[in-house]
């Protein structure tokens, strides 16, 4: 009997130790909603490696943020909203931020975090209106929104066709989901003011077919088309735009449909196909070479390092260096290293990337500078297009970045914003 | 002709050979179906199982690489750079043989006189341990896969019918993909080869006499087992073809193997014990699924009524016709 409680008692000693030891190794939480498996893999594997790889750079480079190693489980979505929304309840006690990953899971995540009083970070992604920081204090989307991209697209366009559209059809190839549809309220204000005429082509998860889609463009003759996809469909989309000989250097995707994944399986047929972006590619970086000095020469690469440099995985490094950066700013603002996650809102809500942080942090011209305050969690509201080159297989940025119509976007935000406010019964604050 | 009528004919065109992608989808099913009373609801992971072999045996990739890798501090990815299409597709056909007869051993042998549902279960675990092992050996990067198949608007036909407008009308002719004329010759030749073999020779009456009455099949000394795993394989080498068409499409990558879904109308339809069924039922769902997305799918507010309309037709079919279009008939005798 006495060895038997001998036994019980030196395995809860030793349970309650590494429990302590795994708290004070690792006590800033930043737990990832990922999909490494399922239809949506193919992007959500490279995003994640970046922003695993980030967080092992940063814990073996600087020794954690302001000494404080980071702790970053995994939880796997697949890309589903409810597994998404168990995700966060499961993880969401001391977490510092969420990131979702998926618009769907960020709309049923902005009454629950709010309610909890825990940020979300949704880049470039999920409710655009979230913007406003008087009435979304725990929401970020920084530093563009979908509404600021469909004007940008515009924009480009616009310029394209020496500052006239009238009458130009310009088609809307969306992902049937929360986060297609974002878009079609700004485009449908952006119709009015400029007088083009709007297609809108939804396509049901997960766009493996889309004959009739693309035979209604065939019809419907646009001169421009935007794609807002994901997965497969932007793979499919690209193959069937070429197929039906759409000029490519019309057909503009949303920064989540400018991947390698999307243009390598249509081959030649994806030369001139643009995309929005608001990060670089490429590995030629300080960030890319402390990686590899830190992470992946030591054989701790997140998966087996091939998406290194990739658009996604550069965009997950981006969105790491804001959390993290997030978390160095409530650090200075609180004066301690160990941080609550209200502390850690305080930090988003302060991040300023000027170019010169940001060529401190690893990230010179990687990325244009944006800063978040009380009224604004959408940051600078720049893009830049890139296009793809077949031949060498490569994005070339072809234009500087820019900022969209902040006349209509930011009435947009305004109108959807107060009517949230009302709906939810909050008080606008900021002062 | 009027611009309208020459693009009601391009839609009907391309209803067809959607058509028959989902068919050769739906064949799979129908084969084991037929055969084992079993609906293999890991088909769609089949097809995709038997896509990522093809590119790994293409391009040289070295199966379980990242697992290997991680266990063994190595660095392994590729054993070659290429292997010709040939090989590669042999090879495919040879490695979903060894897995139909391994689901036969480890799976179906310990299934022998379940109830049906229990074998659909057992499929549906087949369907995603499958999807893990695919995972496993070859990653799930989309991946490029070109075994040589065109693909494309036809300019022949563009140019063919551009002059059938009447004069004067802004018409640039009709779009049908060279992919999918492909996928049709291929269908035609599949289901003829099924068709001869089932019926002139040996193996194929045994294959018939299982479907039509395990006991009896058993009793005239015909082997179950060997017909399953034959069977299975057949089902395998359908499933690649599909594989390779869907593939060339959109790239393999693990929405691959969501086409089952598209499959399941199509059986509806067409039955799930005809084999001519699985091609009529294909081509009535790719015409009428592409009709009503073109034609009734502006009515509807969010549009894309295509997935949901497919499985209209079917269940307006089922109300009347349970048994499908060519389907044996149920009838049970008390």
């Amino acid at each position: 009997m006495r060895i038997k409680q001998l036994l019980i008692g030196m395995t809860a000693s030793v349970i309650a130790v590494s429990s302590y030891v795994e708290m004070a190794i690792a006590d800033l939480k930043f737990p990832m909603l990922v999909y490494r498996t399922g239809a949506y893999a193919p992007n959500g594997i490279p995003n994640a490696d970046g922003f695993v790889d980030y967080y092992k750079m940063i814990n073996a480079r600087d020794g954690g943020i302001g000494g404080e190693k980071i702790l970053h489980p995994e939880c796997e979505t697949g890309y589903k909203t409810q597994v998404g929304v168990e995700c966060y309840e499961k993880n969401k006690k001391d977490a510092m931020v969420f990131q979702p990953m998926s618009t769907g899971i960020t709309y049923q995540l902005i009454p629950k975090a709010t309610a909890d009083g825990v940020t979300v970070y949704s880049t470039g992604y999920g409710r655009t209106s979230a913007a406003n920081g008087k009435v979304f204090k725990w929401i970020f989307n920084a530093p563009v929104t979908y509404w600021d991209g469909a004007s940008i697209a515009v924009r480009h366009i616009l310029k394209n066709n020496l500052g006239n559209i009238k009458g130009k059809k310009i088609a809307l190839v969306y992902h049937n989901s929360a986060y297609g549809k974002e878009p079609i309220r700004t485009l449908q204000t952006l119709s009015k003011k400029h007088g083009f005429k709007l297609m809108l082509l939804p396509v049901d998860h997960p766009g493996q077919e889309q004959k009739a889609t693309w035979l209604k463009i065939r019809k419907g003759r646009p001169d421009n088309v935007l794609m807002w996809g994901w997965g497969v469909m932007n793979q499919v989309a690209i193959k069937s735009a070429a197929s039906i000989k759409f000029p490519m250097d019309k057909f503009i995707g949303i920064w989540w449909s400018g991947s390698e994944n999307d243009v390598l399986p249509a081959g030649q047929g994806a030369h001139g196909y643009k995309s929005l972006t608001f990060n670089a590619p490429g590995s030629n970086y300080q960030v890319h070479a402390d990686i590899k000095k830190y992470v992946h020469d030591k054989g701790e690469a997140s998966g087996d390092g091939s998406h290194f440099g990739t658009v996604l995985y550069n965009r997950g490094l981006f969105q790491a260096m804001v959390q993290v950066e997030a978390a160095t700013v409530a650090q200075k603002i609180h004066g301690t290293s160990k941080i609550t996650p209200a502390m850690y809102r305080d930090g988003m809500e302060n991040v300023n990337l000027s170019a010169k942080r940001l060529e401190e942090l690893g990230f010179k011209d990687f990325a244009p500078p944006f800063k978040n305050s009380c009224e604004n969690h959408g940051g600078s509201g720049l893009a830049a297009v890139q296009q793809w080159d077949a031949k060498t297989k490569k994005w070339n940025m072809i234009t500087e970045y820019m900022y969209g119509d902040s006349e209509v976007v930011q009435k947009l935000i305004a109108e959807d914003s107060k009517k949230y406010a009302a709906e939810q019964k909050i008080a606008e604050r900021c002062g | 002709m009027s611009v309208e009528l020459l693009n009601f004919i391009e839609t009907v065109l391309n209803g067809l050979m959607s058509g028959v992608m989902y068919s050769l989808v739906a064949l799979g099913f129908v084969l084991i179906f037929k055969a084992s009373g079993v609906f293999n609801f890991a088909q769609g992971v089949f097809a995709l199982f038997a896509a990522l072999t093809l590119v790994g045996y293409q391009t040289g990739q070295v199966p379980f690489a990242h697992l290997i890798n991680e266990l063994f501090g190595t660095n392994y990815h590729n054993w070659y750079a290429s292997m010709p299409n040939f090989f590669a597709i042999l090879l495919t056909m040879v490695t979903m043989i060894a897995l139909a007869w391994i689901i036969e051993r480890l799976v179906l042998k310990h299934l022998v006189n379940q109830d049906p549902i229990i074998l659909f279960m057992a499929t549906i675990g087949l369907a995603f341990a499958l999807e893990g092992v695919g995972d496993l050996m070859w990653g799930s990067d989309v991946k490029v896969l070109d075994v040589g198949i065109p693909s494309g608007g036809s300019i022949w036909l563009e140019e063919a019918t551009i002059g059938l407008a009447a004069e004067g009308s802004d018409y640039y002719g009709m779009y049908v993909d060279v992919l999918n004329i492909w996928a049709t010759v291929i269908a035609v030749i599949l289901v003829v080869s099924l068709a001869l073999f089932s019926q002139y020779t040996k193996t194929g009456r045994a294959l018939r006499a299982v479907a039509d009455d395990h006991q009896a099949a058993l009793s005239v000394g015909i082997s179950l087992r060997s017909i399953w795993i034959l069977v299975w394989a057949i089902s395998g080498f359908i499933a690649m073809v599909a594989g390779i068409m869907w593939g060339t499409e959109s790239g393999v990558q693990f929405s691959l193997s969501l086409i089952a879904l598209k499959a399941l109308p199509v059986l509806i339809l067409g039955g799930f014990t005809s084999i001519p069924g699985a091609i009529i039922g294909g081509l009535m769902i790719g015409v009428g699924e592409k009709l009503a997305e073109i034609y009734i799918g502006g009515y509807f507010e969010t549009g894309a009524i295509e997935n949901w309309f497919a499985y209209v037709m079917a269940l307006v079919f089922l109300l009347f016709r349970p048994q499908g279009l060519f389907g044996d008939k149920i009838i049970e005798r008390v």
